[in-house]
């Protein structure tokens, strides 16, 4: 198992290397010349000139890309050009919202779609099972921006239980969560419900029918365990598709996230920004897959051993 | 019921819904199982043996079927009876495991693989037995090292996928003991094994049996497993009862037509003694009930030159590990192989599963790269021929592959597949390729028009047939058969056997076939190769293997087959123990291999040490 993670751990670096290049590269492949870009519109050749040199952008480009991966070591992303605040501080103000919207979202959505998922597997074809499929079907339907919409107008403007936008209390998590989670939810409970029927018919759930076992224990001992194994990777698909997800939520919610930074950047031309976010999500969707993997080699002694 | 029985069937009707009404597989069944006696219960795939099993158990019901009507009365172990048609499948829950307790064909898939075999038997205890969890490990121990396990205690807290089948069937058979039940229902349980771990499991059941005096119903297609191991028979087809009797009654005197042809079809080590031959299998007719005999045919000219010679050959693959993927191991599959076979030959590849008969077969096939050795086909070293002159090869050595199932593309026409090889190879165009095609179907005793069908419109003989008719197809000399039988029900394997001779006769093929079923190796060879860890011990004419074996291993091998003569049982052969050891070697740590010693001109045995022989 230690021998296992050591490998992962090693695999992910050439990874790092790749995506530090690309984001690097990033601002080098855009059309027009950087220093033009930082200094603005009106600049004249001097100050952008003074600019380029202040940025480095005159030295050789290994050079460059050295000094680049030196600085993001010391947590140093540069300055925004919008607020001229370091890039660092702009995402760490950000990046714990975002995250704790994420796993709320993530962990009601899974345990939601699984039991929904076991029991439309355990009832197949019957009404149980059909409910729970045509809300699965529409809940991947709804598009978030208008689902969190209706939300608004119902849950907040007519009734009044939760506020309508911002950040701060537990209240403040209910609406933006269950918009961002429903569409996780819903492939969960599908992808749920398959992976459990295929495995009920393996020969060796019969063999723990044969030896007496409780129709509990075959259900949520015996298949769920090894339907477990296929389920744990969806969870960390899902877990890169709430990541994207977010950036449309946060902006419906005005929730000061990671996701609405980068529309605010894209559309501000915020380019260090930009790059400091295109570099964290990949590292977050590269730490995910880590921890999949490790689920993955939990529930799964076939991997753990070799 | 009658007084003395355990078990009583009576009349036992088993459907399952499908969109066109209902099928019905078991119809109007009945018989008796008594305390303490074997019954066989056999019959071809779909007789509706294993479906009578599941419903005793009233598994049944978990796999879609229903009982029609009937009833099963079981004498329980406090003495009361107790139908087991009447009530919920779920209300039989507490009977299932400790009063019937079953096990199943297929040990690689019965055990769920992501809990140890200590927690698995362990359950079956803590269901029905008031023991605490250390108890119940400490008695799981105990049945471990009743079921002849080495390192019981290790096993406790290893995962299925570290066993072998053989391995995973003593475990299935601790569990289904673990109660003392008193009827175990064992469906198939040999079927998938190795003929030398059949021979140990059987042994192993009929020992427990007596030592804790329970009832077997034993479900299997084998008839030679049967005079082995039953008190009574009971034969089914088509979902009904034809035959019922002593094991003794139905080997001597079968009265339906079907138990005559179901014994016809049975191969018997030994029936060929004396004759040098190989010859078909005289088949009876199972709606008629008379036999065709076949004389035995000579299509060997051993005048001609060889038409494939191995020398030396060697196949190894290379173990890595660590991050760098160092080689530290080697997987010694095939060591120095050397033989011939001549134009019109049949040669056996016989042995145990790991043995490397496959690897052999594939490396000639040029699917596999040999690490050393050569091999000339027609007179022509491999080696040397060009990229163009291999694809010629290609179309003289064809492979008819194990699974019938897997090995036919599911999505083309049964024609498309035949075709393929004539069009890849160039041998005909235009219409010329479907008459060339319906030739080959009816070569194989198919039809024309079949050539229009997808692969699932067939039963498995008959995909069978196919593979070879594909085969066939770019007219070669020398056909690869792997294990090409063994997935096939014995009357269908003897019909599948009898065309492979037949086809042998018209074209002048020569085969090498690879098999683990000595019995049929018998019918089949001119010649057969021991292999034992990847080398050839002995090689020999038929009679020289079968009649004067050299060999400790090849005896051991033929002793484990099951001989289908109830009067030729016996408990005392010696037997293979224990598991076949690996030829996985360390680096630098090449196995010795020397010449084989000449017995006669024709006969050749090892005189080295290979492996516990």
């Amino acid at each position: 198992m230690f021998r296992y993670l050591i490998h992962r751990l090693l695999g992910i670096l050439p990874v790092l290397l790749l995506i530090s290049v690309l984001v690097f590269a990033f601002v080098h492949l855009l059309p027009g010349d950087p220093a033009r870009l930082v200094a603005g519109q009106d600049a004249t050749d001097r100050d952008i000139a003074a600019v380029r040199a202040a940025l480095g952008l005159d030295r050789p480009l290994w050079e460059q890309y050295v000094t680049y991966v030196w600085n993001i070591l010391h947590g140093d992303f540069g300055i925004s050009l919008k607020t001229r605040r370091a890039v660092s501080e702009e995402i760490g103000e950000r990046f714990f919202p975002t995250l704790w919207l994420t796993l709320i979202s993530m962990v009601w959505a899974t345990l939601f779609g699984l039991v929904i998922g076991v029991l439309s597997a355990v009832k197949r074809g019957r009404w149980q099972d059909h409910g729970g499929m045509l809300v699965a079907v529409s809940g991947i339907s709804l598009p978030s921006f208008w689902l969190g919409l209706l939300l608004i107008d119902w849950f907040s403007v007519r009734l009044g239980w939760f506020p309508t936008s911002g950040y701060g209390t537990l209240a403040h998590f209910v609406l933006p969560s269950i918009t961002l989670g429903v569409g996780v939810a819903a492939v969960m409970a599908r992808f749920t419900r398959s992976s459990f029927i295929e495995i009920a018919r393996e020969d060796y759930i019969r063999t723990a029918r044969a030896k007496g076992a409780f129709e509990h224990l075959v259900v949520w001992k015996h298949v769920l365990r090894n339907a477990l194994i296929p389920i744990i990777t969806m969870v960390g698909l899902q877990f890169g598709f709430l990541l994207g997800g977010s950036i449309v939520v946060e902006t419906v919610f005005a929730w000061p996230g990671l996701g609405r930074l980068l529309v605010d950047s894209v559309s501000y031309r915020d380019y260090p920004v930009i790059q400091a976010e295109i570099l964290l999500f990949s590292l977050e969707f590269i730490l995910i897959n880590l921890i999949v993997d490790v689920l993955y080699a939990l529930v799964n002694p076939e991997i753990r051993y070799r | 019921m009658a007084s003395e029985a355990l078990l009583s069937v009576r009349d036992l009707a088993v459907e399952f819904p499908t969109e066109r009404g209902a099928v019905t597989v078991v119809d109007g069944v009945s018989f008796d199982i008594r305390p303490r006696e074997t019954l066989a219960v056999v019959g071809e795939s779909g007789s509706g043996k294993s479906v009578t099993a599941l419903s005793i158990m009233r598994l049944l019901e978990y796999g879609g079927g229903r009982i029609a009507r009937g009833n099963m009365l079981y004498r329980t172990r406090d003495g009361s009876v107790r139908d087991l048609v009447k009530g919920l499948p779920s209300d039989l829950r507490p009977m299932r495991g400790d009063e019937i307790a079953m096990i199943f064909q297929e040990p690689m898939t019965s055990l769920n693989p992501v809990f140890t075999i200590g927690d698995q038997i362990s359950e079956a205890i803590l269901l029905h037995q008031d023991m605490d969890r250390a108890a119940a490990r400490a008695e799981t121990l105990r049945l471990l090292e009743k079921v002849r396990i080495p390192e019981a205690k290790r096993l406790l807290d290893v995962h299925p996928h570290q066993l072998s089948g053989g391995m995973r069937q003593r475990v299935m058979i601790a569990m289904a003991l673990s109660c003392r039940p008193g009827l175990l229902i064992a469906d198939e349980p040999t079927t998938a094994l190795d003929v030398t771990i059949q021979a140990q499991i059987l042994r192993l059941m009929q020992q427990l049996q007596e030592e804790m005096g329970m009832a077997m119903m034993f479900i299997t297609h084998d008839m030679g497993v049967v005079a082995e191991i039953a008190d009574r028979v009971v034969v089914m087809y088509k979902g009904r009862k034809v035959e019922e009797g002593t094991t003794e009654e139905i080997f001597t005197s079968p009265q339906h037509p079907y138990t005559k042809s179901l014994l016809s079809a049975v191969p018997r080590l030994g029936a060929m003694k004396g004759c040098s031959l190989p010859a078909r299998f005289p088949l009876v007719d199972p709606s008629k009930g008379s036999a065709a005999s076949e004389a035995p045919q000579n299509t060997v000219k051993s005048a001609a030159e060889p038409l494939l010679s191995v020398r030396d050959l060697a196949t190894r693959f290379d173990i890595h590990k660590g991050i760098f993927s160092r080689v530290v191991a080697r997987v010694h599959a095939v060591e120095q192989v050397s033989f011939d076979i001549m134009p019109g030959e049949t040669l056996s590849l016989v042995g145990e599963s790991g043995c490397g008969k496959s690897t052999t077969g594939r490396t000639l096939m040029q699917l596999i790269e040999p690490t050393s050795g050569t091999i000339w086909f027609e007179g022509r070293d491999i080696a040397a021929l060009s990229a163009a002159e291999r694809r010629g090869l290609r179309r003289k050595i064809q492979y008819i592959f194990q699974d019938p199932y897997a090995s036919l593309n599911p999505r083309l026409t049964v024609g498309f597949s035949i075709a393929e090889p004539i069009v890849t190879h160039g041998l005909a165009s235009g219409s010329a390729v479907r008459e060339r095609v319906a030739e080959l179907l009816s070569l194989v005793g198919l039809l024309p028009e079949h050539a229009e069908r997808y692969p699932h419109e067939f039963s498995g003989g008959q995909r069978q047939r196919i593979s070879i008719a594909r085969a066939l197809a770019s007219d070669p000399r020398l056909v690869i058969a792997d294990e090409s039988v063994a997935a096939l029900d014995v009357s269908i394997r003897a019909q599948v056997i009898n065309l492979l001779m037949d086809l042998q006769e018209r074209l002048g093929v020569a085969f090498l076939f690879i098999s683990h079923d000595m019995a049929v190796v018998e019918r089949i060879s001119h010649r057969v190769a021991v292999m034992y860890l990847g080398q050839i011990v002995e090689i020999g004419s038929r009679q020289d293997i079968f009649e004067n074996p050299q060999h400790p291993y090849t005896r051991r091998l033929l002793s484990a087959v099951p001989i289908a003569d109830p009067r030729l049982r016996s408990r005392d052969r010696e037997l293979i123990t224990g598991e076949v050891p690996s030829p996985t070697r360390r680096v630098g740590d090449e196995p010795i291999v020397e010449k084989l010693a000449a017995v006669s001109p024709t006969h050749f045995v090892a005189k080295h040490t290979v492996g516990a022989y």
